[in-house]
């Protein structure tokens, strides 16, 4: 189990009270009648889908029920931020490397949770593609 | 129902007094467990007692802290609470305004008391941007209390209920048994749960499987 910090309850909650919710920052097109099909479709279907650093909204489903983003490593499962909506994450996949070397592994504000480790890290080397 | 949307200054939005004028039979949302022989006609010598407080005026406040704090001061003497998961009690307990998100609050007021009130922040907050809800009838509030609530408590709820985690005064949001709970410590001696209606038979069940070991009571005053 996680123990998730919720950025509106300001304190860590077990996962099981939060949902996870896809990719977040998504923008919806401005003028969603001048855009071409791919573009809607872009918009509407397709996500990313990192192997890495990934920002995603989760919610606080059985807390305060409010919408946050999430910094996590889908590799190790390790969340290393949450933050409210409309905020701008402080790890994102070029300073990951960075702040990892360092030996950082808090976000400003103390509000990341780590995640459990993977039992065979080999298995989740990066490999060179 | 008695219609009174005429009655308010904000004659757009529609409020309903949800109390009968003639008076009523009303089931609390316990009537089924009752019938089904888990309610307790007399508290019992256990280490853990379940108490109803059916018929409650329960009131979901949206809106900004500020605006909402001055209507609230105004017309209940409590303040909102300002900070997460903050509860706030009147003298003598029996009135509360609870933190429930950055933007919204419940407040539980004696029950009838809660149209009135209603209708009296509806016209103190006039004009400004926000929501009141009656939520009366979709929830119900148990009391816990006795030497082995907290142990109850911590085999059904991953929060940490201990004083430090749940001092007097704080009340969160979270997972009871599989179901959501507002759990809520309005004192040093017992713990106070909100469940949805419809979940409150179910978490009578768990509380007295829970309790079983300790001896538990669970009762609940007919109307
Ligand atoms: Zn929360």
């Amino acid at each position: 189990m996680f123990h998730i910090f919720c950025p509106y309850c300001d304190e860590r909650r077990e996962e099981e009270e939060f949902h996870p919710n896809g990719q977040a920052h998504l923008v919806r097109p401005a003028d969603p009648d001048s855009v071409s099909d791919e573009a809607w479709g872009d918009y509407l279907f397709f996500r990313d889908n990192p192997r890495g650093i990934h920002h995603e909204m989760w919610v606080h489903r059985l807390g305060c029920r409010k919408f946050f983003n999430i910094t996590r490593d889908t590799t190790t499962y390790e969340i290393l931020e949450t933050y409210p909506m409309g905020e701008q994450p402080t790890i994102t996949a070029e300073t990951a490397r960075v702040r990892h070397e360092q030996g950082v592994q808090t976000a400003d504000g103390g509000w990341q949770t780590v995640g459990a480790r993977p039992e065979n890290s080999t298995l989740n080397e990066e490999t060179p593609s | 129902m008695s219609e009174a949307g005429s009655e308010t200054n904000v004659s757009r939005v529609a409020v309903f007094d949800t109390h009968p004028v003639e008076p009523i039979d009303a089931e609390s949302p316990l009537a089924w467990s009752r019938q089904r022989g888990l309610v307790d006609a007399a508290g019992g010598s256990g280490q853990v007692r379940a108490v109803e407080r059916p018929f409650l005026g329960h009131l979901i406040l949206r809106g900004g802290a500020i605006t909402l704090d001055e209507a609230v001061r105004a017309e209940l003497g409590i303040n909102l609470p300002g900070k997460p998961l903050g509860l706030n009690l009147d003298a003598d307990g029996s009135r509360s305004v609870q933190w429930l998100s950055p933007d919204e609050w419940l407040v539980i007021v004696p029950g009838g008391e809660e149209f009135e009130l209603e209708n009296r922040l509806r016209e103190r907050l006039g004009d400004a941007h926000f929501a009141i809800v009656n939520v009366s009838g979709g929830q119900t509030l148990v009391e816990l209390s006795g030497e082995k609530a907290r142990e109850v408590l911590m085999k059904s709820v991953t929060y940490d209920v201990h004083s430090h985690g749940l001092p007097v005064g704080k009340a969160v949001g979270t997972v009871f048994a599989k179901t959501s709970v507002n759990l809520r410590r309005p004192s040093e001696d017992r713990f106070e749960l909100v469940v949805r209606r419809s979940f409150a038979d179910y978490c009578v069940r768990w509380l007295r499987d829970a309790g079983r070991e300790y001896g538990v009571s669970v009762e609940s005053p007919t109307s």
